[in-house]
């Protein structure tokens, strides 16, 4: 009990600004229960590859490691799930391709980044264009997938009103996978051996190596598992928010990420909570389309999730302090 | 004794004292001059029961590219020894110790721990025969507590993955209270004085089973008195059977402490030594392999017009915390101030206010008859403003660059050296090569990149370059920090000369003997402000010693 | 690699205008081997590359060594192909010091796209309403070129100096801003009046008259890109301006301790970057397609990052690095028509030949030294 109230003294601030987002929510539910459902819903949407890839920069990021090519690794995964689920008419061995083709993707930058100490947005660039690159020469059209992900209800969960709809009801089991692994890397971030070390090795990696702990190593593992979550964002992507592969279908979303990183200050479940509103917007300007009342073209109001970037980045970016060693390679003393 | 080394701002952080108070007046006995002229048992702090050897090693060899850091060396340490590597920077020393705590792997020679020969291959492997090493720079992680810093690499778990902080308090507590080394477990380490920093340090080296602690310089940040309360905490550790391998260039402590000194002199040992048969002199003579001149023939200076006046100056560090803290000071032309203190009291940012480098909050600063209270670097440089910087790599050279251009460094866009925007490159190369005789910086030419310099032929570059356009005033922080004697000496002279063709010089330096043998007058600094002023001729080592403690 | 900051020991090789700085010293002669080294690294990394694709097309079941010789053909042997090659290199070379300038100072342009595309529609829209002054008409719309693309670049900059924005992020999100503003333009107010009618997004089409055209076979646009690479080299040689953006570039606190006001340099560096893939743009859209369509950026401003690494940040460099790409993307046409080959096979190579050249490792293999372990440039994330 001492030790909730301690938390939650602690976490005043995001507790009350939950709390107030919350309320929001329902009361514009109880306004407006004709499109707030569905506006929720389609945020959530939206956010969910955001969550997976703000999870990959986060855990990079923690442990020293900018990951620019987070882009890249979406666009291979998505490329790589759908066709292999094409050609061998297996939604699940097409899953299992993407993910692993995200570790794939995640591994080559540890190896240049990390293991090459090949400067680390350099590297993450290369990864974006080799990934444009390899999908749009292999690109073949006309084909399909063999299935869908099958959605989910949480039971119980899936009963809360509103929230139980939104985030628990005839989800993806994707969906449902995001919104654990914010959890978890929240809580090994902050509460395991793994956390701490990675928070050491990415604050201050001389203290790590000092205390007997292999700074690369930890590094590259990280920035290589990272992947498998990026390689499930794209997934999402071409298998389950839509059935097809298109060239740079990521349109950005790695990079939104990195912002949504930085405004959730290098924590999962804020990032998770930043991805949400990025949705929101998104929602906001597809809502606001539809039902006409202002006559703003579809071309500007599809630019909105990339203006809001801007705009809450120029207040929030000099706010939030980055992981120490981030973007630097880790040099031994007699190298 | 005061322990108060926390600087005005670090107020309300847990300030712990220490328990054991049995060392206070052994510690305040060694503060005098003349208890450390003693042999070290009767300096008081006692000597203790040594053992077999614990630590042997054999020919050990290290080169950096052309650099030999480390040549055949050969020492031991035997059970419950303090140890003193002493040298000047650059001697090898710190290479040596990482060598032994397995940072950097050895060219050739062997390292034995307790008998075993088994090259040391991390720091891991080297904790693990039980080797502890409290660092030169603390190795803590500033943004985490100090119980998430003192179990890092060795934390205990709760079912395997979930990390058990309570159990590392619990630790925390117990180790302090073993060794009376008093801190908070829940602290964030960047929130910790230094002196508090250190002993974070110390406690996480015994946290595990220690046979072998090896402290790398680590009294450059205290005050002296929490240099003594330190030199106890050692010979007890020592005296419970813990060998002892400490790196220090003052001789003073080597004295009071060791039981056995090696000297390294460019990488190599010069001599090996039981504290008992030797004194200062022969110390340092060993150190530099030469008589050395401890003082500086300079004429008494004959001061004149006020050239820097600052009043009731606040600034703030990097962190937002008053660092500054209403500084008056005035340095007259043709005379050298000093300003003794402690590291971290606010030293570094009153010199980046004064260089325009850093903005100040309240308070005025004025060079002549500009004010310079809001000028930026570009502006105090063309007042009249020479600054040698306290970090060199950092703000001096620009590694990439040529030494000719690092010469013009902040000149490049004035005639000679430009003629509308327009670089002359024939003016920079002419300027390099008068400087580089000038001032004997030893290169092949003026095109070598600076990178490429030793230490203190980076510092002759940025020492030419800050006095070779005559400025007003010369502001020179921890000017022969990392610095050869050679060019220590060199420098030296040349800061007195500046003074003699009427500069004002401002010293900033952490060596109270560099302060004592140079300034004409001191200022001791505490907490951000000027706690006493004084005369060379009226300074007295233990009263600055315990003005630079806050004890006023 | 350290060389590529600096300018004080250029290699002989280089040419200049005047070299009061060719040493005769030992350090002198190590520039120039360093310099030459950099340059025998980044022929094998093409070589490598190459192979590669080799090995690629080998697989798609041609003949590598027949698919190489119909683009280098459709790219410098046949009638006029050597001039649209130098049509698409004037671009290029200017998305490569776009950017090269920013990565001087540390700074990474990778939104060189969007700079360039808002530089073709209203260059495009200006040449066009200006059309009946002919040449100047042009002109006008080179310089309208540049002004929309510091626009964007002065955005970059501010943000980043001002609100510690990373220009990475920032860049981005500003390609597909940019996008989406001229997509509107293109299907709104500008729109072209064929385009009404035939549904093709288009603004409409620029008079002859104010058209930059070829003389005797060179395109007037190459001629302008050349010129202005040259500039760059000169100014960050040999001037004081570029001294403050190397050093800004090389150490930025001791830029500071010398007072370099270092956020007017950010500032400078992506207005001036920017400015350059804008006038790209007006280029393209004045001298290639004679309009603004949507497509017009195709992957100029990505091929400009390639292009800046490949010539390791010196602006002379751009030119060859530039002509490489427009040789690889103009044969690509032809590709598929003889051979069967997708012409995204030249993204292919160009991200193998940016790997190769990128990886620091490759100058270590060769040469077993120190020389090649730091990246060939370095850009800043928290800072």
């Amino acid at each position: 009990m001492e030790r909730l109230s301690t938390w939650a003294s602690k976490n005043r601030t995001p507790l009350v600004i939950a709390a107030a987002v919350l309320v929001a929510a329902y009361a514009f539910n109880l306004v407006r229960g004709d499109i707030a459902p569905s506006m929720f819903g389609a945020a959530w949407g939206y956010a969910i590859p955001l969550v997976l890839a703000a999870l990959v920069g986060v855990i990079g990021e923690r442990s020293g490691v900018v990951n620019i090519g987070i882009e890249g690794q979406m666009l291979l995964a998505a490329f790589a799930g759908f066709f292999v689920a094409a050609v061998s008419g297996s939604m699940i061995v097409g899953v299992l391709a993407g993910i692993g083709t995200g570790l794939v993707a995640g591994g080559f930058l540890a190896v240049t980044a990390v293991r090459w100490r090949m400067d680390q947005i350099i590297a993450g660039v290369v990864l974006n264009i080799i990934a444009t690159g390899l999908t749009s020469f292999y690109l073949v059209s006309g084909q399909s997938l063999p299935g869908v992900i099958p959605n989910v209800s949480v039971p119980l969960l899936s009963q809360i009103p509103l929230l139980g709809e939104v985030f628990f009801s005839g989800r993806s089991v994707i969906a449902l996978i995001a919104i654990l692994a914010a959890v978890l890397v929240h809580l090994a971030l902050f509460h395991s051996r793994w956390g701490l070390r990675t928070r050491a090795v990415g604050e201050y990696p001389s203290a790590a190596d000092t205390a007997g702990i292999k700074v690369e190593r930890l590094r590259m593992v990280n920035v290589t598992l990272a992947g498998s979550l990026a390689g499930l964002a794209g997934v999402y992507l071409s298998m389950d928010a839509s059935s097809t592969f298109e060239r740079e279908m990521t349109a950005g979303r790695g990079f939104l990420a990195l912002a949504i990183m930085i405004m959730g200050a290098w924590r999962p479940l804020r990032a998770f909570s930043m991805a949400l509103f990025f949705g929101f917007v998104n929602a906001t300007a597809s809502q606001l389309q539809q039902t006409g009342g202002f006559s703003i073209p579809p071309q500007l109001t599809a630019t909105l999730p990339y203006v809001a970037t801007l705009v809450v980045l120029a207040v929030a970016a000099g706010r939030v302090r980055p992981p120490g060693a981030v973007g630097q390679p880790y040099v031994k003393k007699d190298q | 004794m005061s322990e108060s080394t926390s600087r005005p701002e670090s107020e309300g952080t847990p300030h712990p004292t220490r328990g054991d108070t049995s060392q206070s007046h052994l510690a305040d006995i060694a503060t005098t001059d003349a208890a450390l002229e003693l042999p070290p048992e009767q300096s008081g702090f006692g000597e203790g029961v040594i053992g077999e050897v614990l630590l042997d090693i054999e020919g050990l060899s290290k080169s950096f590219g052309s650099v030999h850091a480390n040549r055949d060396i050969t020492l031991n340490v035997r059970r419950g020894e303090i140890v003193a590597l002493l040298g000047e920077n650059g001697a090898g020393k710190s290479t040596l110790v990482n060598q032994i705590f397995g940072l950097i792997t050895p060219d050739r020679g062997t390292v034995s721990v307790k008998g075993d020969s088994t090259p040391i291959k991390d720091p891991r492997d080297a904790i693990r025969r039980g080797v502890g090493m409290v660092h030169q720079h603390f190795q803590l992680v500033p943004v985490m507590t100090v119980a998430e810093n003192m179990v890092l690499g060795h934390e205990s778990t709760r079912a395997g993955v979930v990390l058990d902080l309570d159990s590392a308090r619990r630790m925390v507590r117990e180790l302090s209270e073993k060794h009376g080394l008093a801190v908070d477990p829940d602290a964030e380490v960047d929130d910790l004085p230094v002196g508090t920093q250190q002993r974070v340090e110390i406690l996480k080296a015994l946290s595990r089973r220690v046979d072998l602690l090896i402290l790398d310089e680590p009294t450059a940040v205290l005050t002296p008195q929490e240099t003594d309360e330190l030199l106890g905490v050692m010979r007890e550790l020592a005296n419970s059977g813990t060998s002892i391998v400490f790196i220090t260039h003052k001789l003073r402590e080597v004295l009071a402490v060791a039981d056995r000194v090696y000297v390294l002199r460019q990488g190599e040992v010069v001599g090996e030594v039981a504290t008992k048969e030797t004194d200062a002199t022969g110390l340092a003579t060993m150190m530099v392999g030469r008589e050395v001149v401890l003082s500086i023939d300079k004429e008494p200076a004959t001061p004149g017009e006020p050239v820097l006046e600052i009043e009731d100056l606040h600034v703030r560090d990097d962190r937002g915390l008053a660092a500054v803290d209403g500084f008056s000071l005035t340095v007259n032309a043709g005379e050298i101030v000093g300003v003794a203190g402690v590291e971290g009291n606010g030293q570094r940012e009153l010199v980046e206010a004064l260089a325009g480098m850093r903005k100040v909050v309240s308070g005025r600063m004025r060079l002549g008859d500009l004010d310079l209270t809001t000028a930026n670097p570009y502006q105090t440089h063309h007042a009249g403003l020479g600054h040698v910087p306290e970090d060199r790599e950092k703000h001096g050279i620009v590694g990439s660059y040529s030494i000719a251009d690092n010469l013009v460094l902040n000149e490049f866009d004035q005639a000679p050296y430009a003629k509308s925007g327009v670089r002359q490159f024939d003016a920079v190369r002419e300027n390099a090569e008068r400087l580089r005789e000038e001032f004997d910086i030893r290169s092949s030419g003026v095109f070598q990149t600076a990178g490429s310099l030793s230490g203190g032929n980076k510092q002759k570059v940025v020492v030419a370059r800050e006095m070779a356009f005559k400025p007003k005033l010369l502001m020179a922080a921890q000017p022969t920090r990392g610095v050869d004697v050679g060019s220590i000496e060199f420098i030296h002279r040349r800061i007195v000369e500046a003074r003699d063709e009427g500069a004002g010089v401002l010293l900033v330096s952490a060596e109270l003997d560099e302060i004592l043998s140079l300034s004409d007058r001191i200022a001791v600094v505490h907490g951000g402000t000027v706690v006493a002023e004084m005369r060379v001729e009226d300074a007295d080592r233990t009263e600055i010693g315990r003005l630079m403690a806050g004890d006023h | 690699m350290s060389d590529t900051r600096t300018e004080e020991a250029p290699p002989p090789s280089d040419g200049g205008p005047r070299e009061p700085e060719a040493p005769k010293d030992r350090a002198g002669l190590l520039a120039y081997l360093i310099g030459h080294q950099s340059g025998v690294v980044i022929v094998v990394a093409l070589v490598i590359a190459l192979l590669i694709g080799a090995a690629l097309i080998r697989y798609q079941g041609v003949n590598p060594w027949y698919a190489y010789e119909v683009l280098l053909r459709g790219a410098l042997v046949n009638d006029g192909a050597l001039t649209r090659t130098l049509q698409k290199t004037a671009p290029l070379v200017l998305t490569g010091l776009a950017v090269v300038l920013p990565l001087r100072v540390g700074l990474f342009n990778i939104g060189a796209q969007g700079q360039l595309q808002l530089g073709a529609i209203f260059g495009a829209w200006v040449a066009y309403v200006a059309g009946g002054a002919g040449f100047l008409g042009a002109v006008l719309g080179m310089l309208v070129g540049i002004v929309f693309g510091s626009v964007v670049g002065l955005l970059v900059g501010v943000l980043k100096a001002y609100r510690g924005v990373h220009e990475v992020i920032s860049t981005i999100m500003l390609n597909y801003i940019v996008a989406g503003v001229t997509f509107w333009l293109v299907v709104g107010p500008l729109q072209g009046e064929s385009s009404r009618t035939s549904g093709i997004p288009q603004t409409e089409s620029i008079p002859e008259a104010a058209r930059l055209d070829t003389v005797a076979g060179v395109p007037v646009g190459f001629a302008v890109a050349v010129v202005l690479a040259a500039v760059c080299w000169w100014v960050l040689g040999r001037t004081t301006f570029g001294f403050r953006f190397n050093t800004v570039g090389a150490n930025k606190e001791a830029a500071r301790y010398a007072g370099v006001p270092i956020n007017r340099v950010v500032v400078l560096s992506m207005l001036a970057g920017a400015g350059l893939a804008g006038l790209a743009g007006a280029l393209e859209a004045l001298g290639t397609l004679h309009r603004f369509e949507p497509a017009i950026v195709g992957s100029l401003g990505f091929d400009g990052i390639t292009i800046a690494l490949l010539a390791r940040a010196n602006p002379l460099a751009t030119i060859p690095a530039a002509f490489l790409v427009g040789i690889l993307r103009t044969g690509a046409a032809g590709l598929q028509f003889q051979t069967g080959i997708a012409p995204e096979i030249v993204d292919l190579l160009l991200a193998l030949i940016l790997l190769m050249v990128s990886i620091p490792v490759l100058g270590k293999w060769l040469f077993r030294s120190r020389a090649d372990k730091q990246s060939v440039a370095t850009t800043s994330w928290g800072n």
